[in-house]
């Protein structure tokens, strides 16, 4: 629990001093989603009637770019070797590093969405939906995305892989937060949704620290 | 700094390890009681690293056992990590933290006392430095931070990569005497190296009389 609050406080510590990198997601995101606008033309039906699908998949494609850097820092620098010698248990490590990937890029894509959203033209009714599903999935997509990022330690073109590893496995979030918002735009009242992306979240928060950690001791060995 | 351990022994039996599919030593034997020094020799590619990593926990063994006090270090590796100090060739400072904030975390990670830092910080002549990033350091200077680092976490045993590497004159007999402190204490240390007498009462293994074991038994099982 010590080493988890240290590490969670080194990584939010490191964040806020490299701010750049927090930024480039946010941009992306926004970029990625204009350049949607751009192609798809002006119509405002045809946006509306895109907007939940293009903002969760440009969320999803932003949380992705950020997940390389997670654990290939400290590998590159000994801080990996360092940290499975320090006494704590690897999986607290990957779920202290992960709740600061979230906090630091799943944060910022929720804050970022509405104004994404709005550009997109989303129905007034759809937002707190938007945001409901996004502080679902987004946590899930974090978990996900460590794992991929701890197996891809060490390879070259690690990138690459990760999207190949992981994309994927990010549909289902895709599909059902996605839904949650059509179904609010609808207006079609459902909790389904919501208790699909809780369910995933909760499985890969049980999972996915194991399974990170597993895939950090072979990463150092 | 300055913990006075308790009586321990740490030994390998038998150990040999494999990477890339090739046997990088088999057959070898250490052991080494609390203050005692084991300094390991060969050329480059002898496989000193890969043995140091084996000694921490990180490497995987292909055989052998690894034993503190007798019972079996991969039992419960965190514990094993936690009485250990290792320092590689990798120094594993952060470049937008501070020195003292990268010792700080360590000394958070472990639990151990903040008092510690400034003591080490003294220790390796980095006092003047504590505020400065880790990016604006030089090699021997962040160097001298990983080797802070070891000094005070607290750990029984340190296991140091070729650590006078990059080192100068006075930091070489700054580490000298930091050894030399934690031998007395009932520390352990063992420590690739080439040539330099930093611990003259300290044993040597030469790693390179494995090297061969290990052609022969890779021959033997490719037979």
């Amino acid at each position: 629990m010590r080493s988890f609050a240290a590490i969670l406080r080194r990584d939010l510590m490191l964040a806020v001093r490299n701010q750049g990198e927090m930024l480039m997601v946010v941009g992306f995101f926004a970029i990625a989603a204009t350049l949607f606008a751009f192609g798809v033309g002006p119509e405002a039906n045809v946006q509306s009637r895109m907007s939940s699908g293009v903002v969760w998949t440009m969320a999803l494609l932003a949380a992705l770019l950020s997940l390389e850097r997670m654990f290939a820092l400290d590998f590159e620098d000994g801080t990996l070797d360092q940290l499975m010698l320090s006494g704590a248990e690897p999986a607290a490590v990957v779920l202290a590093k992960t709740l600061a990937h979230w906090l630091t890029t799943g944060v910022a894509l929720l804050i970022a969405a509405p104004a994404v959203a709005l550009s997109f033209q989303l129905p007034s009714q759809a937002y707190g939906a938007l945001m409901l599903s996004l502080l679902l999935g987004t946590p899930t997509l974090s978990l996900l995305g460590a794992v991929g990022a701890a197996l891809v330690l060490g390879s070259r073109r690690g990138g690459v892989l990760l999207s190949l590893l992981l994309l994927p496995l990010y549909s289902p979030v895709l599909i059902f937060g996605a839904a949650a918002v059509e179904g609010a735009i609808l207006g079609i009242a459902t909790t389904t949704p919501y208790a699909v992306l809780g369910g995933l979240l909760i499985l890969a928060l049980t999972l996915c620290p194991w399974a990170g950690a597993v895939a950090l001791r072979h990463a150092v060995e | 700094m300055d913990h006075v351990f308790a009586a321990a022994a740490f030994a390998g039996t038998d150990l040999s390890c494999r990477r890339g599919g090739r046997l990088v030593f088999a057959g070898l034997n250490f052991g080494i009681n609390s203050g005692e020094a084991l300094v390991l020799r060969g050329p480059n590619g002898s496989g000193k690293t890969t043995l140091l990593r084996l000694m921490a926990g990180l490497a995987r063994k292909s055989s052998g056992v690894l034993t503190w006090d007798g019972a079996d270090v991969h039992d419960d590796l965190p514990l094993h990590g936690s009485r250990l100090a290792f320092a590689g060739h990798l120094d594993a400072v952060k470049p937008a933290l501070s020195v003292r904030e990268n010792l700080a975390f360590w000394a958070d990670v472990r639990g151990s006392s903040l008092t510690d830092i400034d003591k080490a910080l003294k220790a390796f002549s980095l006092s003047h430095l504590a505020d400065l990033p880790g990016r604006v350091l030089s090699a021997g200077q962040r160097h001298r931070v990983a080797l802070a680092r070891v000094a005070m976490n607290g750990a029984q045993l340190w296991l140091l990569d070729e650590p006078t590497n990059t080192l100068d004159d006075a930091a070489l007999s700054a580490l000298q005497g930091v050894l030399q402190r934690h031998l007395q204490n009932g520390g352990m240390v063992v420590m690739a190296s080439h040539g330099d007498t930093l611990l003259p009462q300290a044993k040597t293994l030469d790693v390179r009389a494995f090297i061969a074991k290990a052609r022969t038994a890779d021959l033997e099982s490719a037979a």
